[in-house]
């Protein structure tokens, strides 16, 4: 498995790496982690004749919490996510979903901002997004802009990122209460069979909010508003959990793969939306 | 007057011969990242192979075009089933008898079947020369179902057509290979006719595939001055590829050298001669400078030789009181699109007719048809001693089947059909002598160990607890006991190409007391280099660690069938064994010389020949050696060297208790195992240390298959589990520890009584884990289910069942 | 293709060469420094048999190219010990019989030796999941684990006694 050839850039900042993006038009790709991109270039079902590596460009690095406000760098591996203690005190739901993201070696390359951006409905990082309300920064030609995680996604491997934009950072403000990220996958370094990000907050013993999101399960993540207004406002007992997850199985289209049919699909997803409610409940 | 200190318990200690967990001396280099694998070979003008193969699992190839693949720099070579012809390599026979086309000659079979092969200056410019070669296909339909197959007005192998007999009997359709048949099939019969209980059932043992960690790979050096040819390769039996390629290519047997450098794991996938390996001759012919060729991944799991593909429709047949009284098989086996099963050549269903297993079954039959379909040729024995899985699987899942249908517990019906200790050694009705065992006592050292009468009730009581809806979790106990038969094998009936299934050793003893010794087998991870020092330090009295052994290199080695179906410690174990008594019967006439005593009047003591009656006076085989060296003995040549032929009089049965304890969730099909033991009886334990290592691995491969590992087709003949993301290898995580065991039954025609071990817990593991899937759903009706048993496919069974509510 | 000049520090040692961008680590180390003990297993990040470390992570080499890795700093099996002084975990996995055919285990030890530092004292289950990126066809991973938890127990009583 050998790549084909390439032109190859290494910009240190994203003035000049969105330039380089404007000039060299559809022939380049931006190269985070390359996880998922090397690979696909190996076995040459992507041709690509300029890369642009941003591994240089300090301003994709770091995270920063200012208050309930969390921004994280593109560049910010998942080892990196895992480290992170502050990250863990304010959203401890990002460790927990990326530890169970490929394996030890992946994670010191893989970058949150590759999981969120190349837009492969396996990646574990977009569903968790879209459940924390995150925001995706861009920057273009144009300059800078912000859209949606729950606006990002329009169908595999399309996204409403624009080609000559990069995704510089995530932001998102820290959820309060409960939380837990289920995945059942075959055995690591899967994609995961059915994933499921839950948040709950919990006041006077009542569920005060909540968002429900899911990964693998469509040919996009799934938020589910439904699922969340089924839970809002009950006690979270069997009957409204019950009632969220049919609310949150309506919302998906799982495909036939490896990884079994799609009836089966349906029930796992819904026992793993079940399992992540519990235990986000539980943690509220 | 001699010291007679050390005692001799420290001179035993000092041999590190049998029983000793010996580290093992391939380690040092292994460690430090300097082993020494095909891929690591460079030699000065190297050149780099690769093939284009076909997308398509059945196609015509219309044409070849080279052109924009020879324009770019630095490709030397691209060549064609048309280049081929003219040497007559463009075809390559198989070691079941058939032939397989090295490249595309007309049509492809499979999907990733060789077309051309490039050869260029490097890796790089080989990858992108195969995507500049433009092949036109017209696809064809594509078979891949065997059943389908064998009514099917397509026509596979168009090369065979009007041959109405193939090199096992006559051929039926056009994708049939062969009927092979064993036992009485009447008296069968007429047995299941007349039984109390018939328990019938199709049980399938999914394709899958070896993979071992390095992939196949080989380099090719032509020196056109001296006119010998030498190949690295990974080869587990590098003497018969020396043979073939010679008979190949036309070169004379003692102009070419074959070398198996370290070996990164086998498992039967390197048993083969694979097209890249022809090609990487032929292209050293034609340019004149070492070409290497090393598949990837995909390639091997693609096209280098599969494992398994067996559809066994068994009945069985019983008192009702649970004594088996026949036992009926059928088998339709996939054999792909070239028949290029590694058997012995008198066995085309290798030996899988040992499917009487551990039990004292009157009468038997065995029909196994051979198909050819669009998938990937091979056959091989996976971790197996040919076909010995599929056997054991087969046996083990119709005795559960048949406790089901007695309503009888499992364990309890084995045991009152085991063959008893009184009765080896014992003919099956299948036709094999079976050396020795004593299945009871395992059976129960086995159920004793988990305390099996406590995991029944603790079964019972959470299938009381599933139904009153306390947990979604079931509790399996999956129990095994198998026999296998390895070491093939005597010549008489045993052989490869024609080669007898012998295997040798040949020893030279140094003056100062050191030795090499060289066997005709090869290592790929069993840990030959340490083990077969331990077996030649108790026979000739010099420590283990002042013995080399080397394998693999045909001019230094002398000629063996290699290493494959649990043969090497069998076979050229018991070859060093009697090497290591000629050496001692020549020291014993060196020793009465020096001694100046006759040979009678000495007693062989550790490491020493002592004069009988005086302790004293005595000379060890250090002092031999060096006599051997430096005196003029009359009647004696110098020198200490012997060379042993070992033709063995018969395999061996190894043979193994196992149970598994499994939880297994319903709703997600997802399982854990809590608990597998293991007790192994493989004679005399030359390694524990290695036995062990050998049992970790056997059995994690055995999960893998049970639980999710095939090669998988679609309808149109695309492989679809290419990769290792959906080719399962358990990684550390979803892998269990094992507690191992041990009874100890040795061979008694075996010299040290050894039998071998490397497969056993592969065959014997794979049923551990597929019945207790099946038992954890026994209360629930299940009768059986086709492996893997993959989480959705868990999740049918329970589906199935209505214990989704 | 052009080649761009890379320079790399491997096991301690500076080193430049020519190299096309598209060139993966795993063959720059291989092929052109001769450090062959990383090997190649799948090509996909799956198998970790081309383990090495990168600045101070542990990474798959068949998933790097040659270009991403200039001016790193490169830690392969052959800088760990030397034939002379063995590292701990190289001794550790001979005692433990922590290897068979030897192909998966120049990735392990690197990645082992990556996994004691950042966890100097794991748990069986951290070395488990800490090492769920290297596959093994031979061991069943037993005696790597048991290798791996003996030598971290080594290093943490020689520091102790150091101390």
């Amino acid at each position: 498995m050998i790549p084909a050839a390439f032109e190859y850039h290494r910009p240190v900042d994203v003035t000049s790496a969105a330039s380089l993006l404007r000039r060299l038009g559809d022939e380049a790709r931006v190269l985070a982690g390359g996880h998922s991109l090397i690979p696909m270039m190996k076995l040459r079902m992507a041709a690509i004749e300029h890369l642009i590596d941003l591994q240089d460009i300090d301003a994709l690095k770091g995270i920063s919490i200012d208050g309930d406000t969390v921004t994280i760098g593109a560049m910010v591996t998942q080892a990196e996510l895992i480290a992170h203690e502050g990250l863990a005190k304010v959203a401890p739901i990002l460790r927990e979903a990326a530890l169970q993201i490929a394996d030890p070696q992946v994670r010191y390359m893989g970058t949150l901002g590759g999981n969120v951006a190349n837009g492969d409905p396996g990646n574990d990082m977009p569903g968790l997004m879209q459940a924390l309300g995150a925001a995706f920064l861009l920057t273009g030609p144009d300059g800078a802009r912000e859209v949606a995680a729950r606006d990002f996604y329009e169908a595999a491997y399309m996204t409403a990122r624009e080609e000559d934009e990069i995704l510089t950072a995530v932001r998102f403000t820290a959820p309060p209460g409960g939380y837990a990220y289920e995945k059942q996958k075959r055995k690591i370094g899967d994609y995961a069979t059915a994933a499921a990000a839950v948040l709950i907050g919990k006041e006077g013993g009542r569920v005060a909010h909540a968002s429900v999101a899911m990964t693998n399960l469509s040919d996009t993540p799934v938020w589910s508003p439904a699922a969340a207004k089924a839970l809002t406002g009950t006690d979270c007992g069997p009957e409204a959990i019950r009632a969220a997850t049919e609310a949150a199985l309506a919302d998906i289209d799982p495909t036939e793969d490896n990884r079994g049919p799609v009836a089966f699909k349906r029930h796992v997803a819904g026992i793993i939306i079940t399992r992540a409610i519990q235990r986000a409940w539980s943690r509220a | 007057m001699n010291d007679l200190s050390p005692s001799r318990e420290e001179r035993i200690a000092n041999l590190k011969g049998l029983g000793c967990s010996r580290k093992r001396v391939e380690d040092v280099r292994f460690t430090q990242g300097k082993g020494n694998y095909v891929d690591d070979i460079k030699l000065p003008g190297m050149l780099q192979g690769d093939f284009v193969r076909s997308p398509y699992a059945h196609a015509r190839v219309i044409s070849v075009n080279k052109e924009a693949a020879l324009a770019l720099p630095g490709v030397i070579a691209v060549l064609t089933a048309e280049d081929l012809a003219p040497l007559n390599l463009h075809w390559m026979p198989t070691l079941a008898g058939d032939k397989q086309m090295v490249l595309a000659d007309g049509k492809v079979l499979f999907q990733g079947q060789e077309v051309a092969f490039v050869v260029a200056e490097d890796r790089y410019i080989a990858a992108d020369a195969v995507e500049l070669v433009e092949v036109e296909y017209e696809e064809l339909p594509v078979l891949t179902d065997p059943f389908a197959a064998l009514e099917s007005d397509v026509v596979l192998r168009e090369d065979l057509e009007g041959q109405s007999a193939g090199a096992h009997g006559p051929r039926r359709h056009h994708n049939h290979i062969f009927l092979w048949e064993e036992g009485d099939k009447a008296a069968t019969e007429q047995v299941l006719d007349s039984a109390d209980v018939v328990a019938e059932e199709m049980i399938y043992y999914h394709r899958t595939h070896p993979c071992p960690l390095e992939t196949c790979g080989a380099v090719a050096s032509m020196d056109k001055v001296n006119g010998k040819l030498t190949l690295w390769g990974t080869f587990q039996a590098p003497h018969v590829v020396r043979t073939v390629a010679s008979l190949l290519s036309g070169i004379e047997e003692h102009n070419i050298r074959v070398v198996s450098p370290d070996i990164g794991g086998g498992f039967g996938n390197k048993v083969g001669v694979y097209p890249g390996y022809v090609c990487s001759i032929v292209a050293s012919i034609v340019t004149g400078r070492p070409v290497k060729w090393v598949e990837d991944r995909m390639e091997n799991l693609m096209a280098t030789a599969f494992a398994r593909d067996y559809w066994m429709k068994g009945r069985i047949a019983a008192t009702k009181e649970g004594k088996i009284t026949g036992l009926w098989c059928h088998v339709t086996a996939d054999h792909g699109a070239f028949d290029a099963c590694a058997d012995p050549t008198k066995f085309p269903a290798g030996f899988f007719h040992i499917c009487t297993g551990s039990y004292d079954i009157p009468v038997a039959y065995v029909g196994v048809d051979g198909v050819y379909t669009n998938k990937a040729p091979g056959g091989v024995a996976y971790r197996c001693s040919f076909r010995v899985t599929e056997a054991a699987y087969f046996i083990e899942r119709m005795v559960e089947v048949l406790a089901i249908e007695l309503g009888m517990d499992a364990a309890e019906l084995r045991r009152i059909n085991f063959i008893r200790a009184d009765q080896f050694p014992y003919h099956s009705a299948l036709g094999w002598e079976y050396d020795s065992g004593d299945y009871h006592t395992a059976w129960d050292k086995a159920l004793a160990a988990v305390d099996y009468a406590g995991l029944r009730r603790e079964q019972a009581g959470r299938v009381e607890a599933f139904k009153r809806g306390e947990t979604r979790k079931l509790l399996g106990i999956g129990l095994t006991h198998f026999t296998e038969i390895v070491g093939a094998g005597p010549v008489k009936n045993c052989d490869i190409l024609g080669m007898g299934m012998f295997d040798s050793c040949e020893i030279r003893i140094h003056p100062t007391g050191s030795a090499i010794a060289r066997l005709g087998t090869i290592s790929q991870g069993q840990g030959h280099a340490t083990t077969f020092a331990q077996i030649l330090a108790s026979e000739i009295g010099l420590p283990a660690d002042s013995i080399t052994i080397e394998e693999g290199d045909t001019d230094t080695a002398p000629y063996g069938l290699g290493t494959y179906g649990s043969r090497s410690t069998p076979v050229a174990g018991a070859a060093a064994a009697m090497v290591g008594r000629k050496i001692r019967a020549k020291a014993q006439m060196i020793a009465a010389w020096l001694l100046e005593v006759h040979e009678g009047d000495l007693d062989w003591d550790v490491d020493r020949f002592v004069v009988k009656g005086a302790p004293e006076r005595f000379k060890t085989m250090k002092d031999i050696a060096y006599a051997a060296y430096n005196q003029a003995i009359p009647g004696l040549e110098p020198g200490l060297e012997a060379v042993s032929y070992y033709d063995p009089p018969n395999m061996t049965y190894p043979f193994g208790a196992y149970i598994c304890v499994m939880e297994i969730d319903v709703d997600t099909g997802e399982h854990e195992i809590r608990q597998f033991y293991a007790l192994d009886d493989c004679g005399t334990r030359i390694n524990p240390m290695v036995i062990e290592g050998q049992v970790h691995g056997g059995l994690t491969e055995a999960l893998a298959i049970a639980m999710g590992q095939e090669i998988a087709y679609d309808d149109i003949g695309n492989c679809k589990t290419a990769t290792l993301m959906d080719f399962f290898i358990p990684t550390a995580w979803e892998t269990p520890n094992y507690t191992t065991d041990f009874t100890e039954t040795p061979s008694p025609h075996h010299p040290i009584g050894a039998k071998g071990v490397g497969e056993s817990p592969n065959v014997g593991g794979v049923p551990a884990f597929s019945n207790a899937v099946h038992d954890a759903f026994r209360a629930f009706g299940l009768r059986h289910a086709h492996m893997p048993h993959d989480h959705w496919r868990i999740w049918k069974i329970a589906n199935q069942l209505g214990l989704h509510g | 293709m052009t080649k761009m000049h890379i320079k790399l520090t491997v096991n301690g040692k500076a080193e430049e060469l020519l190299a096309e961008p598209r060139e993966l680590l795993i063959h720059v180390l291989r092929e052109r420094l001769n450090l062959t003990g990383a090997h190649i297993g799948c090509e996909t990040s799956h198998c970790g048999a081309c383990t090495v470390e990168m600045n101070g992570k542990s990474v798959k080499s068949c998933t790097v190219f040659a270009a991403q890795a200039n001016g790193a700093e490169i830690t392969t099996i052959e800088g760990l010990g030397s034939p002379d002084a063995l590292h701990v975990l190289q001794r550790s996995f001979r005692e433990h019989h922590g290897l068979q055919c030897g192909f998966c285990t120049p990735g392990m030890i690197t990645r082992a030796h990556r996994l004691l530092q950042e966890n100097p004292a794991p748990t069986e289950d951290e070395v488990r999941f800490g090492m769920a990126g290297n596959l093994c066809r031979c061991t069943g991973y037993q005696n790597i684990v048991k290798s791996i938890l003996a030598a971290a127990s080594e290093i943490n009583a020689a520091q102790e006694a150091a101390e």
